[in-house]
């Protein structure tokens, strides 16, 4: 509960914080509306709406309401998709006015000492820290060989969980182990014609948990004719940290990361994970008003490109024949890479060049999965009600095989498979490892 | 009445509405009523009561009755996508929402109609019934999340008006709760029917100043079978308005005929990124359809006409993807004019169109007069254009001047033959000129039908029917 002097700190903030001319910018069209997932599973709540919630935050700065648990409930409850942004014809920056108004309420939430120990913990002791990552991966990875997982499912320890913990616990990657991610080497050479030097932005649980996929965008880069550098001393792109109201935090590793690539000079910077790349993005933005960095970060984000995009750049599919076993192929875009990196044309471009594959358009690809960054486990029940739907969807396709670009929506697609039961018949890859299955 | 008294009111009411709808459907927490207390009409906002939504048209009528009987106004609304604020809750009261009641009713493949509830959304009308072969023309820009029912209180037109008319024009029969409880149909399923008042037509655009529409069957027409989309480029504003009339003096009724000003021009492509010509000072997008050899005969008339009338260019969309691209682009323009300015002031002064080259020109020097900037597009077609003005509600000094600019445009437009409104609706924005339009004795009709429906004046309180009557400007000739 929010006491009065709380209110009044955060109405302050809010007056003094938020953009008021983006607010502004919001002419309450309600173009939005039917682009948000939390507003159509809501039965047309305005207060789960892009319009809604920005007339929430614009009522708080204007002094017309106070804030209360249920705005912040309102805004908790968004999924952070950002599918009202490409919608709006007015250009409304909605993800950066939620990012604004979550670190506003967050500084002044009175959590309990375990969750701030617990924050604290993940956010700045173990994000910013990839070695500290990469143990913790780890011991993920002793469990996993272990044969600890079959005894805890077997003695129903993980239905101690949220049920959609325990899904998830069985659909997470093998970790490869420790010395296997500290070997790989930190520079690739390319395959044939030489046509540019990229830098891959390895990503903290993409260079552990997801490790296999960062190696096949290397070779795949590598087979595009692309020098890979993987420039030392980058951390993770921050985005936990800046979805989460920490954005402090996120502005540090923005820097050190900004840092670490400068040294590589690079013509590209390559990431494989939507969700980082839509953070990276913003590093102008975020850090707009350090002079020292301002210039700095344009420069990082202007070098941005997806996988996907990069290789579509160079012609990869028409240069290199792709194949696979017959099968049907669907993709869910990524929200953040759609949205955010507005790379959405390339990933179909891709898997329909591959000989073998049928590509099934889903209906409602472009909208959220219900991971979201770490939504599926504060906002499970909404979570797994989007995942219902979704999975819904996939089936009408009748797809083999779910085709994503972000280790979320993986994750995800992974448990909602594991969920209705198709283990086994359906599989959910990342984009990255498909297409090295296509080339070898 | 004490505050004591007003609280333990508002308590009872909250009871009783609760007893009707359900509690889990009276929402009284203070981000509930904020997210209800716009539209999309800048510069009008009020806190509601209670927002309530009822399941069936038996719970309107209920909620009505309990709120006639206790004073209490309603403001119905759908997605609160209308431009003269009608669904501000201005003086407190209920929000009553049709959430709970979007669902398709019926489609009649004999009878050609399609009966819903209010809560469906109009895009939703669309694609059901074209997927069966037929078609439901009225279009607003908003379709997509706008619902039926408010289409039906405001009659709203859209890019589609010129051939097809307007909501209407497609209302067969309604249900409706009125202020006593009662519930009442109006029409059938028949295209003749003399049997008293036109009641239907009454309802249909009374901007939810008499009662609630609960049910409604429309008319569905078979789905033309081709359809061909040009643009007509120009750097001359007048010379487009000019085409406009010409078209239509050559007796061609295109389906669409919109007309789009260079500041729309660039804001929507800078939105869009469908490649519109943002060089040029003004375009005409013109859409036919029917049989393909008609269309094809009619676009390249129509395209000749524009040459002669100075067009610098005629370009045809080269696919019906190409065409529906421009067509929703253009549903964008007043959203994606408003990222010039903080806000955006949109009127539909509308005219006969003989007379849309005049009236162009009257608001571009108005504009000038008055030191505004208004940047225009429209369904130049049917003379109703969406004079918009870019401007910033902090400056109280070009607020003031935007207000009279736009007095001039309603006194000019009147002054052509045409009306202060075309499709938006009254609402409270342009209440105070109503009379100019009507004249105190037609205000004076609809009073007395109000008085007779409403009684207590509990429906929509503050719209249509203003304190005051705004001065003209100069006397009309």
């Amino acid at each position: 509960m929010m006491t009065t002097s709380d209110k009044k700190k955060i109405q302050q903030d809010f007056k003094e914080k938020m953009d008021y001319d983006e607010l502004l910018n919001c002419m309450r069209c309600g173009f939005c509306l039917p682009s948000c997932p939390t507003y159509i599973e809501t039965g047309h709540q305005e207060k789960y709406s892009p319009r809604g919630r920005i007339a929430l935050m614009k009522g708080i700065t204007d002094g017309v309401i106070e804030p209360d648990d249920d705005i912040a409930h309102s805004l908790d409850l968004c999924l952070g998709c950002r599918a009202c942004e490409p919608v709006c014809p007015s250009g409304v920056q909605y993800g950066h006015l939620l990012e604004d108004a979550r670190s506003i309420l967050q500084k002044h939430k009175k959590e309990s000492v375990p969750v701030k120990i617990l924050r604290k913990g993940i956010f700045t002791e173990l994000f910013p820290h990839q070695n500290r990552l990469e143990t913790a991966t780890s011991l993920l990875g002793f469990y996993q060989r272990s044969g600890l997982p079959k005894v805890a499912r077997k003695i129903g320890f993980m239905n101690l969980f949220p049920e959609s913990m325990a899904t998830m616990e069985k659909v997470l990657p093998e970790v490869p182990k420790r010395k296997e991610i500290r070997q790989r080497p930190r520079f690739f050479e390319h395959e044939g014609e030489k046509k540019a030097t990229v830098a891959l932005f390895a990503g903290c649980l993409m260079d552990t948990m997801f490790f296999s996929t960062n190696n096949a965008t290397i070779r795949l880069l590598q087979k595009a004719g692309c020098d890979v550098v993987i420039p030392e001393n980058q951390l993770c792109c921050g985005a936990l940290h800046g979805h989460n109201g920490e954005l402090e935090q996120a502005k540090e590793m923005a820097r050190k990361n900004i840092e670490a690539f400068e040294a590589s000079d690079a013509d590209y910077i390559i990431t494989n994970a939507g969700g980082c790349g839509a953070f990276l993005i913003e590093y102008d933005h975020i850090l707009a008003d350090e002079p020292e960095w301002a210039e700095r970060a344009k420069l990082f984000v202007s070098k941005l490109k997806d996988i996907s995009a990069i290789l579509v750049a160079f012609d990869f599919q028409k240069t290199h024949h792709l194949k696979l076993p017959a099968q049907t192929v669907t993709y869910q875009d990524s929200c953040h890479l759609r949205n955010v990196m507005h790379t959405f044309r390339e990933p179909r471009v891709l898997l329909q060049s591959i000989e073998g594959v049928k590509y099934e358009e889903m209906e409602g690809a472009d909208t959220c999965c219900g991971s979201a960054g770490d939504y599926n486990i504060v906002q499970p029940k909404m979570a797994m009600q989007i995942l219902d739907h979704k999975m819904g969807k996939v089936e009408k396709t009748q797809a083999n095989t779910i085709v994503t670009a972000n280790p979320g929506c993986l994750l995800e697609m992974k448990a909602g498979i594991e969920r209705v039961g198709k283990t086994g018949q359906v599989r959910a890859v990342h984009i990255a490892d498909l297409l090295l299955e296509a080339l070898e | 009445m004490s505050s004591v008294k007003v609280k333990k009111k508002k308590g009872l009411l909250k009871k009783q509405l609760e007893a009707v709808v359900g509690a889990e459907n009276v929402d009284d927490s203070a981000s509930g009523r904020l997210v209800y207390s716009y539209d999309a009409t800048p510069n009008y906002q009020a806190m509601p009561d209670f927002v309530v939504s009822p399941a069936n048209a038996e719970e309107v009528a209920a909620v009505l009755k309990l709120c006639n009987e206790t004073g209490t106004p309603v403001y119905s609304r759908g997605s609160g996508t209308n431009l003269c604020a009608d669904t501000c809750p201005v003086n407190g009261g209920i929000v009553l929402l049709s959430k709970r009641m979007d669902q398709i009713i019926e489609l009649d493949k004999e009878n050609l109609t399609i009966t819903v509830q209010p809560g469906v959304i109009t895009k939703k009308i669309s694609e059901t019934v074209e997927n069966e072969g037929l078609f439901y023309p009225p279009d607003p820009s908003s379709m997509k999340i706008s619902t039926i029912g408010g289409n039906l209180s405001e009659n709203s037109g859209g890019l589609r008006g010129l051939k097809y008319g307007v909501t209407r024009d497609y209302v067969m029969a309604l249900q409706i709760a009125l202020p006593n409880g009662e519930l009442i149909r109006t029409g059938g399923k028949l295209t003749k029917d003399v049997a008293g008042y036109d009641l239907t037509r009454l309802f249909v655009g009374s901007e939810g100043t008499l009662g609630v529409i609960t049910e409604a069957t429309l008319k569905l027409i078979p789905k033309p079978e081709s359809q061909k989309t040009i643009l007509a480029l120009y750097q001359d504003i007048e010379a487009a308005g000019r085409s406009v009339s010409a078209i239509i003096a050559h007796k061609m009724i295109p389906v669409t005929l919109e007309f789009l000003d260079q500041d729309t021009i660039r804001a929507v492509e800078d939105f869009a990124h469908i490649g519109l010509p943002t060089d040029v000072k003004a375009i005409l997008l013109i859409v036919q359809d029917g049989p393909k050899e008609i269309v094809d005969r009619d676009i390249h008339q129509i395209a000749e006409i524009c040459r002669s009338e100075n067009a610098v260019d005629v370009q045809l969309a080269a696919s019906e993807e190409e065409a529906e691209k421009l067509a929703t682009a253009r549903r964008s323009a007043l959203s994606a004019l408003a990222r010039l300015k903080p806000t955006t002031i949109l009127e539909d002064a509308t005219v006969p169109r003989s007379e849309i080259a005049t009236m162009v020109r009257a608001i571009s020097e108005i504009a000038e007069k008055y030191d505004v900037r208004i940047s225009t597009f429209g369904h130049a077609g049917d003379g109703n254009l969406h004079p918009t003005c870019l401007t910033d509600a902090r400056d109280e000094d070009e607020m003031q001047r935007v207000e009279k600019a736009f007095a001039e445009i309603f006194e000019k437009a009147i002054e052509l033959g045409g009306t202060l409104t075309g499709e938006h609706g009254v609402g409270m924005t342009k209440a105070p000129y109503l009379e100019w339009k009507l004249g105190a004795a037609g205000i004076e009709v609809m009073r007395g039908i109000k008085q007779a429906i409403d009684p207590n004046g509990i429906m929509n309180q503050g719209k249509v029917f203003a304190e005051e009557t705004r001065e003209r400007v100069a006397e009309a000739k």
